[in-house]
Order: C-alpha cells, then structure tokens, then sequence
C-alpha cells in the first residue's frame, strides 16, 4: 500500500507545479521563513536522512565514476586518469558481431551486447508484470467492497520475503530433476526429463516477472482508485461501451500509476544479479553478471565501474525519454 | 460495476495462486524425505530440520545476521522517524524534492549501491570489509521503508495535540515523549519490524560487503552449489519465509490498528 503510493506520488505525478508554486514568493519572505525557527528545525530533522543518502549513495557513486577514469595494472589500481575503460567498451572494429540481428561495430561487443540483451529481457519481464498487474489492480480498485485491506496484505506480503528464497523456487522448479520436470514424468506425460526449462534467458524472464509482480499492482491500483467515478457515468452516458470507456478514461487516467509501476520493475531488474546468477546459466546472464565478476574473478574494478556508469546512463536517459514521452501523453489527453 | 465482475475474481484467485505457488514449494519439499527435490513425494520426514539446529555455521551465519538486522533496523527507524516528522509536519521548501532523494536507494539497482559502497570502503577510506559495514549498507536501504511507515503514521496526526501540550507548559522534549510518541509508537514498531525484515533478507549488499564474514543469505546462496544440501536449503528457507511473513503481518497489523484507533478517538 503504503510504497506504491508514496513512490507514485513522488517519481511520477507533476510535482513540478507544486516546487513551482514554492519557488514564487519574493526573496525577503525566504529570508523570513529562514529565521522561523520551525523550519529550520524541520530541515535539521531532515539531515540525517539527507546524510545517510548523501554519504552513502551519491558519494559512493562519486567514487564510482572517479574509479571508472582509473586503470588496473595488475594487482593495483593506477589512479592516473586515463579514458582506457571506456575505449575497451566502445573501441570499434571493422566487422560486426550480430546479436539477434543487430550489427555490433565494437572490438569487444561482450559489455553492449549484454547491456542491450538485459535491457530487452528486462523490457519483456515488465511488460508480462504490468500486463498480469492490471486487471488486479483493477479488480482491486473496481470490484472488491469487502476484504480489500485483505487482499493487499496478500499481494504485498511475497514483497517483503527474501527475493533470494523467491527466485531459489524457480530454480527447483525448472530444474532438470525439478518439480515440472519430475512432476510431467510422474504423470506419464513426458518419458525425459526437458533440459531446456533452466539456465537460459527465457527462465530469468519468468522468475522475474514472478518475483517483481508484487511491485506493480499498488501503484497502479492507487492511481485507478483515484479517479473520480463520475466520470465513468458521464462516459457511459454519453454512449461509450465499456472498452471505448476502458481506452478514453480508464486507462490515460490510470497511466501515471502504470508508468511508475513500470519504471519500480524495470529500473531495479536491468541490474538484477541474484535472478541470472541462480536460474540463467550461461546463456542467461546479464550485466550485472559482468561487472560483478570485473570486481570479483576478472579483478577489473575500474573496468566494472565503467561498465556500470555506461549502464546505468543507458537505463537512465531511456527512462527519461519514457517519462518524456508518457507525460505529453498524459498531458494532451487530459 | 456490472461487467465482467466473475473472470476479474477468478483471475485475482488464479493471480494470488501464482504469487504464492513457488514459494509453497519450500515448505512442502522440506518435509519430503529425499535428497532430490522431486515429484512424486516420498514421505514425511522432519530430520532436515533437526540437521538445521546443529549446524554450527549456519548458527553463525543466523546470529550475525540477527546482529546486523537489530542494528541496522534501530538506526534507520531513528533517522526515519525525524525525517517523517520533518516532512509531514511542517510545509518546508523542497521537502517533496528532500523525500525523493531520500527513497532514491529503492530504485537504484543494488548491484550498483553494492559496488559502489565496495568503492568507498577499500578504495577511498580504506576500511576493512565486516559486518559494521554490511550494516552500513543496509541502513541506506532501511531507511526509505521506516520513512515512508513513518509518513504513513503521522500524516493523519493532529499538530494542535502537540501546540496544546506546549501551551500547557510542557517542555518539547516532554511534548514528544507524552504525546507525540506515544501516537506514534505504532508506527514506530511497524518500521522497526519492517526493516528489521529487510535487512534480514537483504542479499546482494552483503555479499559484497561482508568479506570474510557470513549472513544467512550469504549462507544460503553458498550452499546452493551443492545439491546435496538442498533439503537443508529447503528447511531453512521454510523458516525464514515462515518468520518474515509473522513479522510483516505484526507490522502491519499494528500499523493499521494504531491509524483505527487514532481515529476512532476523534483524534
């Protein structure tokens, strides 16, 4: 309940308005609202939280684009800056390596290649997630008057399990001596048992639609709780059917809450290491996989940190693009 | 809604089943006794678990995660409870904008969060890698949940309770401790237990933070490599899903009951 909602509000409903409506108001009133001391005892409660990001994630993130300028030589890191890590990653070559008919110019493709096979697993694993999360969610929204406290207990509680545990039962679910595999046996269905169920993208792509499902229900279940059900009367008065009704005002009303959901499933699985690690193999890995494996086996640390600064700038002007183009969406159509 | 309302019911039973099939796998192989996970089931059995109780490394592993755990969810529900007060009580300029940076860790990947702190304590500050740095870690994370039980908590509170203690002539600190948490304490344990859970469970952050020491995570994920440890998986696995579900449902619970009863006080 309480993370769907908040996230929503706060990644994805025009907060813009409101800090501009904040910025207004003339410089000698901020003065004034300075010297209150309430406020500033409310920025002072706020500084822990505000440290614990700051000296935990962006100055880490600092050094982590500080490391991706150095260089390893051997066992140490030489800090001189230097653009080596990126020429490997992006150093072009004559002939291209095809995957699934992309052409790849790169003297060692490895790194984009992974990043765009993640990207597209991951597109995959959120689209099957927003897809099965709908119609719950709206069944949530529209059709449940008793229990609905119940129900949400229920879909948010797999959140909070251990995700290791979670993305574990697939794997001895698709395994070869795996419950579907032994089960179909049992049953006299099969005579062997199918090798191709686990280690390969398509088993990554099913264990985490399975374990980001949860994510997706609330956000989109908060934003069709919002809309104003008078509105639906009027459309159905005015002569929509129920799909016209469902494509004109259910669904642009409910977008901001699908685009949140998407982005809390996607974001957090193109970076997934547990899911490729135990059900992928060696045809499901990811990139994640990779620079684990530059700070672990391949001891590149600063190779690692490039490949996660290129990939997270990626996943990030992708997101942006996708909240550019939704937010005109939404914004016309209101 | 007059369409469609029986296969919408049918596909949220079917959806719940699916969320919830894998992991009944755990508990139900766990008591099977045979070494292969696999159907058809071979008899009742409870020896995995009794294996659990003497197993030393696994002791450790739990004990310290317990540790971590305890620590990291004390820590962020502290710093969470005075950035929820900050941001639901008063109107502050950027509050909204301090409140997404601060849930900003739920939408990095952790990979990148485990990396990058890795960085920061080898590279930059030169730490040796332990436990206090596993739990470092997992305040970061913990701290956007017990903010956010927190928002939830004190949205709905009154901040005319609080100005009527101080006009009384109690001190601030008598204020909070009289009125504000005694409001709040719900909420208060709700957070706790819900980071308390995360941490627990959290795996990727301490596999690349811990070392050389050992989480039950960690713990779990090295034993997966051998196939003939997987009933022990499985009945450890069992209890861990068993105990967090009890925690989340107790967190919950209070949460909502200390919202009900706030307002059924006319409060």
């Amino acid at each position: 309940m309480l993370i769907g909602e908040e996230l929503t509000s706060i990644y994805v409903e025009g907060n813009a308005d409101r800090y501009v409506g904040e910025a207004r108001g003339s410089r000698s009133r901020w003065v004034s609202r300075f010297r209150n001391s309430e406020s500033v005892r409310g920025y002072l409660l706020l500084v822990p939280a505000l440290l614990v990001v700051g000296a935990l994630l962006l100055s880490p993130l600092a050094a982590l684009v500080a490391l991706s300028f150095a260089s390893q030589s051997y066992f140490d890191i030489d800090y001189t800056p230097t653009l080596t890590n990126y020429r490997t990653i992006f150093a072009p070559a004559a002939e291209p390596v095809y995957f699934l008919g992309i052409p790849f110019y790169l003297e060692s493709p490895i790194f984009m290649v992974l990043l765009v096979k993640s990207i597209l697993m991951s597109l995959v694993s959120t689209a099957a997630v927003i897809l099965l999360a709908y119609p719950m969610a709206y069944f949530l929204a529209f059709q449940v008057k008793r229990g609905k406290v119940i129900w949400i207990i229920l879909i948010t509680l797999p959140f909070w399990t251990s995700y290791l545990l979670r993305v574990f039962s697939w794997k001895i679910i698709l395994g070869f001596n795996g419950v579907v595999n032994s089960g179909l046996v049992d049953l006299g269905i099969i005579a062997q048992p199918l090798d191709f169920l686990l280690y390969n993208p398509t088993a990554v792509v099913i264990t985490l639609a399975h374990a980001w499902a949860a994510f997706a229900i609330l956000p989109i279940y908060v934003s069709l709780e919002k809309i104003d059900r008078s509105l639906f009367e009027a459309s159905v008065d005015l002569g929509d059917s129920w799909l016209k009704r469902f494509l004109r005002v259910t669904l642009p009303l409910s977008w901001p809450g699908v685009a949140a959901a998407a982005m809390l499933v996607f974001i957090p699985t193109v970076g997934d290491y547990v899911t490729p690690t135990l059900v992928g193999g060696r045809e499901g890995i990811m990139i994640g996989n990779i620079v684990q494996s530059q700070f672990g086996k391949a001891n590149n640390a600063p190779l690692g940190a490039a490949v996660s600064i290129v990939s997270m700038t990626v996943v990030a002007i992708g997101v942006l693009f996708f909240l550019w183009i939704s937010g005109r969406r939404h914004g016309t159509e209101r | 809604m007059r369409m469609g309302s029986r296969p919408l019911f049918v596909f949220a039973v079917l959806y719940v089943i699916f969320l919830y099939a894998p992991a009944m796998l755990l508990p139900l192989f766990s008591f099977n006794d045979a070494t292969m996970i696999a159907f058809p089931l071979n008899g009742f059995t409870l020896r995995w678990y009794e294996g659990l109780l003497g197993n030393a490394q696994l002791m450790a592993a739990f004990k310290n995660s317990l540790v971590v755990a305890l620590c990291a969810a004390a820590i962020s529900t502290c710093i969470g409870i005075c950035g929820a007060k900050a941001v639901t009580h008063r109107k502050l300029r950027g509050g909204k904008a301090a409140v997404g940076l601060i849930m900003l860790p739920l939408v990095v990947p952790s990979i990148v969060v485990g990396i990058s702190l890795l960085m920061l304590a080898r590279h930059v500050l030169d730490i040796e890698l332990s436990l206090w740095t596993v739990g470092i870690g997992h305040v970061l994370l913990c701290v956007p949940f017990s903010m956010l039980v927190m928002m939830s908590r004190l949205e709905g509170f009154d901040r005319s309770l609080e100005e009527a203690s101080l006009d009384l002539g109690q001190s601030r600190w008598g204020t909070f401790r009289r009125v504000t948490l005694p409001l709040a304490l719900p909420g208060i344990v709700a957070s706790f237990l819900l980071s308390f859970t995360v941490s627990l469970d959290e795996f990727v952050l301490a596999f690349f933070l811990a070392g050389n020491e050992t989480t039950l995570p960690i713990y779990i994920f090295s034993q997966l490599r051998f196939p003939s440890r997987l009933p022990d998986v499985l009945a450890l696995g069992s209890c861990i899903l068993l105990g967090s579900c009890l925690l989340v449902l107790f967190a919950e619970w209070l949460r909502r009951r200390g919202i009900q009863s706030a307002f059924s006080r006319g409060i």
